[in-house]
């Protein structure tokens, strides 16, 4: 052994099942110090177990760990950030009524006494600050910061704790393109310091621009590792998926008809009464994919909810195929030809414990087509969900089965094949592919382009930038409620990014 | 494959595996308290059992009690599938009885068959109404319907007495009941039916209802799993926020299922009070409303398991009471007891066994692959 500096992770032989699930199969993997190393693969694959296990909340059924060479033995998160370890979890564990200082502080004190850790925690941030363009208010609320900001207040947590490792599972999920662009500046500045990166994501693009290492997880084991410089994002799919898969979506030019939608001046208040959609206006004709980008929380959920009647809107009109449908209820405006795949499929889209064919009949449990007497005709249902599982590919083929035993993409398939299997006017998706694995979506891509050159009018909603550009074929960004811009799907990422951030940024910024 | 669909066990160890399991339980702890009083455990079950199926006025002891438990259950079981904890069937039940005795006392003298569906409609149209209210207050303003409901039972028990005492009490007499019903209109009972068949069902109080009981239960499986309105129903009870998606209205269904509920418990007063008793008269029900929440629990809200559910708390109740009378030591307190243990191992306690048998099938499956 020559100068060489020890790996900062090894992943040596670690198993783990639960119950009959075998999440992780003997994986063995190197995580070279100050690399940031990229960690892909499907809902399930594994990675979330393998990271648990390396922060503590699970116990290895065997392997071990090593971190700077040495085995450790990590029981609890408090041994992981004793070897330190950090974590910035998808969901921000953070005091939103507390400041970044006091977020950044807890539960790391150090003495009774709360002033002198407070002056020591402040000249930390701010060190932190200039060394790796970490810079937030220490004296901010939470609440009151942006969503990018928290994050950072989250990767100071870990510095502080003196993390030399740092987990981001899906840091990106909830920012702006901008945001994201201002976060991997960040780790390669803490990469450049000497600090280790374990990124976690399912978005292909940034695992090319950040990483200099990926391994690919598949049905728990690690089924493929590449220097980043010697792959491509197809070979990555590949890996993932198992099979080659078509990431483009092949589609020919829009022939718009007659407007379906129109939403005038659309406003919705929430129950604080803050108006989540404030004065939307937009139009969707036929034959046309209207896409809606904006980071989530921006009032997208608000807006399709209230075109499909789950919400009353407070001000302004939703015109449905020359009807007035504000206020109407969700049967009603069903009936005048709106289908709706809703962004939370668990939630709202489906009953998970009913079984796929009984969901078919979701919105749809009055259709004459099901009526038998008094009575529901269940071979007719039969009939209907079979064909819909054969057109749509839906497995395991049986719709006797509950909703909950499919995975992502099959419960996404079976929500998608009831709403396009009335021929809807209009179409209002939301998030169609959230947690759906790569085939379905394909699958459900390709379906919405048929739709959409059947001659139907589709709303598509999606925090996935690159789902917009690919789909639609006239992009609206959306930011605090307000329709901030409008552009075509070519346009520049940065260009739409800056919109999706708010008119007044790109000012800013331009 | 989900880690979900592991968690699934063969439908077989979850509608009988674990109910009989949990039961099991129960009788264990129940024989280990009968022990501790002094007594033999096994003599005490073969008294109870002899007792209550051993002969036939046993037999129709039982099937009456369970009469009572049928209905009661099932209108606990409608309300879980819409997501409601319906604990008001014992006060719905009660108006049920004024309903039955209106009409009872109204053609007073007239053939029962004549009298019948008229006794049937107004208890359901009595309990219902009794539900309504809880019903719509949940719906509408978002009371709870447990504390609603709990509150009606109360207000039923002191209608009842204001209404006995006040209004339909005999003139002349102290108790606070009604005047007996002619005896063309009570219903007839069963052994009348089946003595010269060389049955002899004794004193036991079975009549015509029980094959009401039959029926309802049909009914209501017919409704929860065969029709629209089931649909609705369970949609609302397994995910509201999808059945506002699909365009159901919560409330209405609510409103709908809970008058359901209350009609069933409803149906429970023909059989006292048209079928037993003969007269109205104070707390006929006896408990049987509360009977159902534990019937309901153990049967899994399905009429079939509501049915086996009841014949097993019929069987306590009749076998129960010949053995306070055999063993003077145990009393009827015990019973008392032994519904209880029944209720917390297979209601309060209903997963208890789940996670160690999930493990077990789960080593099986591996164990089954691994030599694949």
């Amino acid at each position: 052994m020559t100068g060489q500096p020890p790996p900062a992770i090894e992943f040596i032989g670690i198993d783990k099942r639960f119950g009959a699930v075998h999440a992780n199969r003997d994986i063995d993997l190197v995580i070279e110090a100050g690399t940031v190393h990229g960690l892909v693969g499907e809902n399930g694959a594994g990675k979330s177990t393998l990271m648990s296990i390396l922060y503590g909340f699970y116990a290895a059924d065997r392997g071990e760990i090593r971190i700077h060479g040495r085995k450790a033995r990590i029981a609890s998160s408090a041994d992981a950030i004793r070897l330190g370890i950090g974590m910035v979890h998808q969901q921000f564990m953070l005091v939103e009524t507390m400041s970044v200082l006091e977020n950044v502080l807890l539960g790391a004190e150090g003495s009774q006494r709360i002033a002198p850790a407070e002056k020591r925690a402040r000249a930390a941030l701010a060190r932190l600050a200039a060394d790796y363009e970490l810079a937030v208010d220490p004296d901010a609320i939470v609440a009151d910061l942006s969503v990018g900001e928290q994050q950072r207040v989250e990767i100071l947590k870990t510095l502080y704790r003196g993390a030399e490792i740092l987990i981001l599972d899906e840091p990106t999920a909830v920012l702006t393109p901008a945001e994201a662009n201002h976060l991997f500046r960040i780790l390669r500045r803490l990469t450049a310091e000497g600090k280790t990166i374990l990124l976690i994501t399912h978005k292909l693009k940034e695992i090319m621009a950040v990483t200099d290492r990926v391994s690919v997880m598949r049905a728990g084991e690690i089924v493929a590792d590449f220097a980043t410089k010697e792959t491509t994002i197809e070979r990555l799919a590949e890996a993932m998926v198992g099979r080659r898969v078509l990431l483009e979506v092949d589609k020919g030019p829009s022939v718009p008809g007659g407007v379906e939608l129109s939403v005038e001046d659309l406003v919705v208040t929430d129950k604080r009464g803050v108006r989540v959609v404030d004065g939307v206006s937009l139009e969707v004709r036929s034959g046309e994919i209207v896409g809606v980008a904006g980071v989530a929380g921006n009032g997208q959920s608000e807006l399709i909810e209230a075109i499909a009647g789950i919400r009353r809107p407070s001000g302004g009109r939703i015109v449905l195929g020359g009807h007035d449908v504000g206020g109407l209820d969700p049967a009603e405006v069903r009936d005048l030809g709106l289908a709706h795949i809703p962004e939370d499929r668990h939630r709202m889209g489906l009953v998970l414990d009913f079984s796929a064919e009984e969901n078919m009949l979701l919105g749809h449990e009055d259709d004459p087509a099901w009526a038998h007497g008094l009575l529901l005709d269940r071979g007719a249902i039969r009939r209907a969900a079979v064909a819909a599982f054969d057109a749509f590919d839906i497995r395991p083929d049986d719709p006797t089965l509950r909703a909950a035993l499919f995975s992502g993409g099959n419960q996404q398939k079976i929500v998608v094949a009831r709403e396009v299997a009335r021929s809807p006017r209009v179409l209002v998706v939301g998030q169609p592919t959230r947690g759906v694995d790569i085939g379905a979506i394909e699958a459900i891509h390709r379906r919405l382009i048929e739709l959409r050159d059947q001659g139907h009018a589709i709303l598509l909603v999606s925090a996935e930038l690159d789902e917009i550009r690919s789909l639609a074929d006239r992009v609206l960004a959306m930011c605090q409620g307000r329709i901030t811009g409008e552009c075509r799907p070519d346009a520049s990422e940065t260009e739409i990014g800056l919109l999706m951030a708010g008119a007044k940024n790109a000012e800013a910024r331009a | 494959m989900s880690a979900s669909s592991r968690r699934d066990l063969p439908p077989i160890v979850d509608y009988a595996v674990i109910p009989l399991l949990n039961l099991a339980v129960a009788f264990l702890i129940s024989g280990l308290v009968v022990l501790a009083i002094g007594e033999n455990p096994f003599e005490a079950v073969a008294i109870m059992i002899r007792g209550a199926l051993g002969y036939p006025e046993g037999v129709g002891f039982t099937l009456y009690y369970a009469t009572d438990f049928v209905f009661t259950g099932l209108a606990v079981a409608v309300a879980f599938h819409a997501g409601l904890f319906n604990i008001g069937a014992e006060g719905q039940a009660t108006l049920g009885g004024l309903g039955v005795a209106l009409v009872c006392l109204s053609f007073d003298g007239a053939p029962w068959w004549l009298v019948f569906p008229f006794a049937l409609a107004a208890s359901m149209a009595f309990g219902a109404a009794w539900a309504f209210v809880p019903a719509w207050a949940q719906a509408r303003r978002g009371s709870h319907i447990v504390i609603t409901t709990i509150m009606f039972n109360y207000l039923a028990a002191t209608l009842m007495v204001w209404v006995l005492v006040e209004m339909m009490s005999e003139p002349g007499t102290m108790s606070p009941e009604s005047r007996t019903f002619a005896e063309a209109t009570r219903l007839p009972f069963l052994r009348e039916f089946l003595t010269p068949w060389g049955i002899d069902l004794g004193q036991s109080p079975l009549n015509p209802m029980v094959f009401v009981a039959g029926l309802a239960a049909v009914f209501v499986w017919l409704v929860v799993w065969r029709t629209r309105l089931g649909f609705e129903i369970r949609t609302v009870g397994k995910n509201p926020t999808a059945a506002v998606y699909a365009g159901i209205d919560p409330a209405h269904v609510v409103i709908v299922a809970m008058l359901i509920s209350g009609a069933l418990s409803g149906l429970l007063a023909v059989n006292e009070v048209m079928g037993t008793q003969h007269r109205l008269l104070l707390e006929f029900v006896a408990g049987a409303g509360f009977v159902g929440i534990a019937v309901a629990l153990m049967g899994r809200s399905h009429p079939f398991g509501v049915v086996l559910a009841s014949l097993l708390f019929g069987i306590l109740y009749q076998g129960g009471a010949e053995l306070a009378f055999d063993k003077p030591k145990i009393s009827r307190d015990m019973i008392v007891v032994i519904q209880a243990l029944v209720i917390l191992f297979a209601g309060a306690l209903e997963h208890m066994f789940r996670p160690a048998l999930v493990k077990l099938f789960d080593r099986r499956r591996i164990r089954a692959e691994g030599g694949a």
